[in-house]
């Protein structure tokens, strides 16, 4: 019997018991698009598999334990000193379990990969537009796992109960600490009584290995479900519409592609594995209150938060017996909470601003949408900045500077920088545009000279394909909204102020330098 | 939108172009070895893996260029299995990419809005359901229902009471007393003043009878960081100098920020630096902050000696340590 005939022969007996028929006909057929950037979540979701096979592989060894112990394993340096369970058990896996060590680094690797691919894959899908109608409840679980990421990370690494993780947790619940009111009891509560206590291991070992991975499981298929059921987005091309999809079937091309990429991100993950060390946890010490390294610092996903609590200003307020920390709780929870909030809520922001309700398929070239570009690459800046102050010691040493100027230069930075970004890349977008008007226009600069008759050099242009010419302008180019401030019977409309601000952001929206007419073009033959 | 403009026409999907494979039945066959040889290098990774993990002891180390010594068995391990998984993956894509079909399929999309019949139904059936229930025009149902839903989520909050302790006063409080004799740490050793050279910082933490099993929670807040300075070096107002023993000075070592111990004294300038957050005390003005994001001071521990010599604390500490709280009341 060949290949086929088995296989024919299993998709009998599934539907001869399912009736699945109808359905998995339909869905082998499936069409997905190419393209390099639908890779990020591609990578995300392999590393959570990853994250899965790994972390269950450490669990079999970690003892989510604060009780003391005196260390008696092979690590000489730490001989004789005690220590919590969680670390101790944590040496164990690296020095006497055999691939112990090389396990722990793929899942540390692991969650560095998952978070940057989920951020990668966050930008890919804003600066595309791809969040649009449709797809706005997908941008939300979206969001909504990349908190869950970093909450997820954050506990994971805290686990070995090391000098610097401890630290970590002692910020954590600095934070619960300074929440007004109740910040002292949620504190009590979390920790099982006074910092550190012998509770908050286990318990955020059971929220790390199950709670959350049970919430990422439900996310992740749901986002997968919504993906699979609307189809994936494509990017604009001759042939592609908003009416269809372009790419390869799921059966064969597109399976043999995806399951090799997941095999290509876990081989690279190994590969950094076994060359890279990270989190080299002996190296610290077990954690104790009293004691610190110097250069503490998170991952790198928790590095822009460190950053902003390091340059909040030292303001506290003392008033009726109370103390509320605005230097914990404007950089610990205010800002990241706009941010988050603003995030979630931008689909919805842009679309009432441009007015548009329609379904979109087809992504958007950044520079087609200069104010979403600007304000994605105004709110990347804003982080970079604030992960630079987070990094501010170790720049500090590494390039001989003062910690106190970096400081400086990031708070000023912090609210310099990102506006100024704003308006940068919205030029830049618009220059863009027109060097795309000129391209269609005039065609492509061939490098050669030519010397007229009368001894004038010009340089030779070629046109550029029609299919090129089609990409170049078959983006939409709308036109600000119009909201009046009277109605038709001369009747001021109510919430004046709203719809004054809801044009104004209209207006500065639809910017664009007009794109090439097919009039244009004929225009431009005929001289 | 432009609709009056009449835009450049989409000239359709570009024609397929054929692979090499496509075409040539050798280089069909070229590739079906390309592909073979990456799964057998795949193969090959997993043998490494296998001689690192039963042969290669895990106390051989290698020197390798510009990574240094590296642990031979981690290092086979690692590289095996991620040889074998690699090749595993470019094989599989290559196959697609040589050999699966290549050619661009076109499925068409449907609008997600229902026709309008049947979204009106549709609105119209939630919309009977609704009033079938009496939702709208029993306000005492929904309000009960509302109440009683309201009230529900409480038990859950209430059966996480026991997750721990009501903090009560405990934060404001520290095991120093009057008269508690500070010890080394380690060591646990009562110390002189003679102890401490001008310049040199120590860790303290408070005496107590059962050292062995000093609780973390304790050393939490205890932690205690001596520093002595010549005595005219000090900028104090006269209670504070009061509070210093011989030029030594003693501020709690847990951050008045966020609790991180401040770990980092520079002696040329005499500021205790917090690793965390770069907060940064002048010792020599009772710990004032000069830079970085904490609001308060470190809190300053009165210490003497008694008749030995030895150091003690003369008071407790007179506010809470570490981090602030909502409940705190100082100022």
């Amino acid at each position: 019997m060949t290949v086929e005939t088995q296989l024919g022969n299993v998709a009998n007996y599934v539907d001869e018991r399912t009736g699945a028929a109808a359905w998995m006909k339909k869905n082998l057929q499936k069409v997905f698009p190419d393209h390099w950037s639908f890779l990020l979540g591609e990578v995300a979701l392999y590393s959570f598999v990853i994250l899965l096979l790994s972390g269950t592989f450490l669990t079999f060894w970690f003892d989510p334990s604060q009780r003391e112990v005196i260390y008696e394993g092979s690590y000489e340096p730490l001989e004789g000193i005690k220590m919590s369970a969680a670390y101790a058990s944590t040496l164990h896996i690296s020095f006497e379990v055999r691939g112990g060590l090389l396990m722990r680094q793929i899942h540390h690797w692991a969650a560095l990969i998952f978070m940057a691919a989920i951020v990668a894959h966050l930008m890919r899908v804003f600066f595309t537009g791809a969040f649009r109608k449709p797809r706005e409840g997908n941008w939300i679980i979206g969001i909504g796992l990349l908190t869950l990421g970093i909450v997820e990370g954050f506990l994971g690494y805290s686990l070995p109960d090391d000098l610097l993780s401890g630290t970590g947790i002692r910020i954590a619940e600095a934070i619960i600490q300074a929440l007004p009111v109740v910040g002292s009891y949620l504190a009590y509560f979390a920790f099982g009584g006074a910092f550190p206590g012998e509770a908050f291991i286990p318990r955020i070992y059971i929220v790390h290995v199950l709670l959350l991975p049970g919430a990422f499981l439900a996310l992740i298929t749901a986002h997968l479900m919504m993906v699979w059921y609307q189809k994936h987005t494509q990017y604009p091309g001759p042939g592609r519409t908003e009416k269809n999809v372009v790419g390869y079937p799921l059966m064969p091309t597109y399976m043999a592609k995806a399951g090799g990429f997941f095999f290509i991100v876990f081989g690279v993950t190994a590969f950094l594995a076994a060359v890279a060390s990270i989190n080299p946890i002996w190296l610290y010490g077990p954690y104790t209150p009293g004691q610190i390294s110097a250069g503490s610092q998170p991952d790198w996903y928790m590095g822009w938060l460190d950053g902003l609590v390091r340059m909040a200003p030292p303001i506290e307020t003392h008033a009726f017996g109370h103390t509320i920390s605005w230097n914990i709780l404007i950089p610990g929870l205010i800002i990241p909470g706009i941010l988050f909030t603003g995030m979630a809520l931008y689909p919805f922001i842009e679309s009432w601003i441009t007015g548009d309700k329609r379904e979109h398929h087809l992504l958007d070239r950044p520079r087609n949408a200069p104010n979403r570009t600007a304000l994605g690459v105004m709110s990347l800046t804003f982080v970079m900045v604030t992960l630079i102050n987070g990094g501010n010691d170790i720049i500090a040493t590494h390039f001989d500077l003062s910690i106190n100027q970096i400081m400086w230069g990031t708070r000023f930075g912090v609210l310099i920088l990102p506006p100024l970004a704003f308006i940068i890349t919205k030029r830049l977008c618009l220059s863009l545009q027109r060097a795309d008007r000129e391209l269609v226009l005039h065609g492509r600069e061939t490098g050669t000279l030519l010397r007229l008759p009368h001894g004038e050099f010009v340089e030779v242009h070629e046109p550029i394909s029609p299919e090129k010419a089609y990409l170049l302008t078959s983006h939409e180019q709308a036109p600000p909204l119009e909201l009046p401030a009277v109605d038709g019977r001369g009747v001021k409309r109510a919430g004046a102020l709203r719809n004054k601000l809801r044009a104004r952001m209209s207006i500065a929206n639809a910017e664009q330098i007009t794109k090439v007419s097919a009039d244009d073009l004929k225009e431009i033959e005929h001289h | 939108m432009s609709n009056e403009i009449e835009a450049i026409k989409d000239p359709g999907l570009p024609a397929h172009v054929h692979r090499k494979a496509d075409t040539d039945p050798a280089a069909a066959d070229r590739a079906e070895r390309q592909v073979a040889t990456l799964f057998g290098i795949s193969a090959l990774g997993t043998v490494l893996l296998i001689v690192s993990y039963i042969f290669v002891p895990d106390d051989l180390f290698i020197f390798i260029p510009v990574m240094g010594n590296q642990n031979a068995h981690q290092l086979g391990l690692g590289l095996g299995m991620a040889i074998s998984l690699f090749f595993i993956g470019m094989g599989a894509i290559h196959w697609a990419k040589t050999l699966m079909p290549d050619t661009e399929v076109v499925a068409q999309r449907h609008e997600f809005r229902s026709p309008d019949s049947d979204r009106k139904e549709f609105v119209e059936a939630v919309k009977s359901g609704a009033s079938a229930s009496g939702l709208g025009r029993r306000s005492l149902i929904k309000r009960s229902l509302g109440a009683a839903l309201g009230l529900s989520a409480l038990s859950p909050l209430l059966l996480l009471r026991d997750l721990g302790p009501l903090p009560g006063k405990e934060l404001e409080k520290t095991t120093w007393k009057s008269g508690t004799y500070l010890v080394t740490d380690p060591g646990n050793r009562r110390i002189k003043s003679s102890d401490l050279e001008v310049g040199a910082v120590a860790q303290v933490l408070p005496e107590i009878e059962d050292p062995e099993h000093r609780k973390l929670s304790d050393i939490a807040k205890d932690a205690v960081l001596l520093i002595r300075l010549r005595p005219q070096e000090f900028n104090l107002e006269a209670d504070r100098l009061a509070m210093t023993h011989d030029g030594i000075i003693a501020f709690s070592k847990i951050c008045s920020h966020m609790g991180c111990a401040v770990a980092l004294y520079e002696q040329q300038t005499k500021h205790l630096l917090c690793p965390c957050h770069q907060s940064t005390f002048d010792v020599t003005r009772a710990a004032k902050v000069i830079f970085g994001p904490s609001a308060r001071p470190l809190p300053q521990l009165d210490i003497t000696i008694d008749g030995e010599g030895y150091l003690v604390a003369r008071k407790p500490f007179s506010e809470p340590v570490g981090p602030s709280f909502w409940e705190r009341n100082s100022q």
